[in-house]
């Protein structure tokens, strides 16, 4: 896929959760074709601690408006700066990036999804969600969160398909941590799709290797260039070290070494 | 306008902007964002005789203005190169420079013969500067003799433009200069990255799997520019400019330090067209002082009346 360097143009920037943003960027060309799963690299000016790029998953693409969403935690200084944008500041994206998720084709729209994301995690989630739904699909979002206030954007997901949440207070939804959702238990799923904290996509990866259901992980390693040319995002596979910025960040847990 | 054309030795560039090797890939990894045809040349990635699956994971690490990298010469090995990559690059029409690393002498050799055979690679640069291998790389960019002796060994199997990288972490970056000169280089190229560290304070662990690492961007400038302008004055071959090359103010600075060309690195991470603004504001620079040629600019700088 061509990738392009954009100017974009913030919209809205919404504080969802003290940690949380919402940010939603205008293109005044048309935006290029993208897939769930893909990225994209901002440039965060201004700022003596941020200095390369920073990857953001596409969390949801507008085409009626030509607008695209990335949903950031505040960790540091470059998502601190996101998040601090107003209506009307210029951002410098470089997008597509990176492979995305493999849609099952759409004469399968039996085809059973399960969409579990972790905290900020669940961001290209969305993104897939809808483009399961205009596939003609019925994707189930499994969210987990440590507390309620932290489980994002349940309202937009809900647009797109069923959604069931764990919280580890308790808080909302069931108890504990997603892979003991109950869901897991009475439905029996095709396709699993996850993202969020490793040690959560780790344990989401045995629970499909061990019941034997195809499973996708969206990885996370640091990035320079997020283009293939630095080597520096490298995840060891059963292929030897491999980039996760264009091979990646989506892989087939078969091809990872996560298990034995 | 300015003509941009400069020579190195016998190699003949459209431009004095080109691309330092690790931070541009094959060059095709760039084409979507501008006409790469437009540089002097592409250094492309480390490649060494044996494929080399690097460093582990963290490879990286953020500093102000900078960056640390321990990939490790990860690459494929030299035949991967010849068969797989060489088809889909050789046609292009800039000069494709492969960047020979090894490990001792003989994988030096072997490397630079089989680059020889490739008739649309008009030259290599020698790394004898990579900090990341834990055998052999540094060891011989160090010593003036560690640099003599695989210069020597690979000029007998090289006839074609040899340019020899060097590492800034030594003592006296003119004497490996002049042992390097003294054995048959057609040019140096300068710097490499700069031995560093960075520390996780929260894990107290290192942010990088080898502890140690590669800094590069635009913190090193004056580090490389101040040792270009000692190379100008201490070699009569060719010298090009590397390190934190962020802008056409940077690389007129190293040209008038010297430099007769200068690769552009850890900046396009940030703008993958920064080469071509680069370019751009090289050329507007001659004409507005009157430079008929970019080649003028090489050791411009007037130093009477200062000191
Ligand atoms: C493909 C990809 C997609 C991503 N999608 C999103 C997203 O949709 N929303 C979002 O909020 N974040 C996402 N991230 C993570 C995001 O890039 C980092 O949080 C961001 O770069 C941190 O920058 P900073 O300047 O705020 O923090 P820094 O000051 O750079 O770092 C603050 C802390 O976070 C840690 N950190 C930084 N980057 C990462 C990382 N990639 N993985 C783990 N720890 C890290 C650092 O070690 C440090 O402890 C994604 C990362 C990748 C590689
Ligand atoms: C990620 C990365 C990989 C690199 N790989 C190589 C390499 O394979 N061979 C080499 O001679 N130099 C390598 N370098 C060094 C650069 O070519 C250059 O000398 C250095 O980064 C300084 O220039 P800069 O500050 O403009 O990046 C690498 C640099 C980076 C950042
Ligand atoms: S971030 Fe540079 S190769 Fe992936």
């Amino acid at each position: 896929m061509k990738k392009y360097m954009l100017d974009m143009t913030v919209k809205e920037c919404i504080n969802i959760h003290a940690n949380h943003c919402l940010l939603k960027l205008i293109s005044d060309c048309t935006l290029p074709g993208t897939l769930p799963g893909q990225f994209v690299q901002v440039r965060v000016d201004n700022s003596p601690a941020t200095f390369l790029r920073r990857p953001v998953s596409i969390h949801y693409i507008d085409e009626v408006n030509n607008e695209l969403w990335l949903l950031i935690q505040k960790v540091g200084d470059g998502t601190r700066m996101m998040s601090k944008c107003r209506p009307g500041d210029r951002l410098n994206l470089i997008l597509p990036l990176g492979n995305g998720f493999t849609i099952p084709p759409c004469t399968d729209n039996e085809c059973k999804n399960l969409l579990i994301g972790g905290g900020v995690g669940t961001a290209p989630l969305l993104f897939l969600g809808a483009r399961l739904k205009a596939k003609g699909h019925k994707p189930v979002f499994l969210l987990g969160a440590r507390t309620q206030s932290e489980l994002l954007q349940l309202q937009y997901f809900q647009a797109f398909g069923t959604v069931y949440t764990t919280t580890e207070d308790g808080s909302c939804g069931e108890k504990g941590f997603v892979t003991r959702h109950s869901i897991l238990k009475s439905v029996r799923f095709d396709n699993i799709y996850t993202c969020g904290p490793k040690p959560m996509m780790k344990a989401v990866a045995e629970y499909a290797f061990s019941s034997s259901i195809s499973c996708e992980v969206s990885l996370e390693n640091t990035m320079a260039c997020g283009i293939g040319a630095c080597l520096c995002c490298v995840e060891d596979t059963r292929e030897g070290n491999i980039c996760v910025c264009t091979e990646g960040p989506v892989f087939n847990i078969d091809k990872l070494k996560w298990l034995n | 306008m300015a003509e941009l054309k400069i020579n190195i030795g016998k190699l003949s560039l459209k431009s004095p902007v080109t691309t330092a090797s690790g931070t541009f890939g094959y060059g095709m990894e760039y084409a979507d964002f501008m006409d790469i045809e437009r540089l002097g040349g592409i250094f492309v990635k480390g490649t060494t005789a044996e494929p080399r699956e690097g460093n582990p994971y963290p490879r990286m690490a953020e500093t102000p203005a900078g960056m640390l990298n321990a990939v490790g010469l990860q690459n494929k090995g030299s035949d991967y190169f010849i068969h797989s990559i060489y088809p889909k690059i050789k046609d292009l029409d800039t000069n494709i420079i492969v960047n020979v690393s090894g490990s001792t002498v003989s994988s030096y050799v072997a490397c630079a013969e089989k680059m020889a055979a490739l008739e649309k690679i008009p030259a290599i640069e020698l790394n004898i500067s990579c900090p990341n291998v834990k055998k052999g790389g540094m060891a011989f960019g160090v010593t003036a003799t560690g640099a003599a002796e695989v210069v020597r060994a690979v000029r007998e199997v090289y006839p074609k433009v040899l340019i020899v990288k060097l590492s800034p972490n030594v003592t006296d970056i003119t004497e490996i200069a002049k042992a390097v000169e003294a054995e048959g280089a057609d040019s140096v190229s300068l710097i490499n990255t700069l031995l560093g560290m960075a520390i996780d304070v929260n894990k107290r662990k290192p942010i990088l799997s080898t502890i140690t690492g590669g800094l590069s961007g635009p913190c090193v400038k004056p580090v490389a520019l101040r040792m270009v302008w000692q190379t100008y004055k201490a070699v009569k071959i060719p010298i090009i400019g590397i390190g934190g090359i962020a802008s056409w103010k940077d690389a007129v600075e190293f040209m008038l330090a010297g430099a007769a060309a200068v690769q552009v690195g850890t900046s396009n991470f940030i703008d993958p067209a920064i080469s071509m603004k680069i370019t751009g504001g090289i050329r507007e620079y001659c004409d507005k002082y009157g430079f008929k040629t970019a080649a003028e600019l090489t050791g411009a700088l007037e130093i009477s009346g200062n000191v």
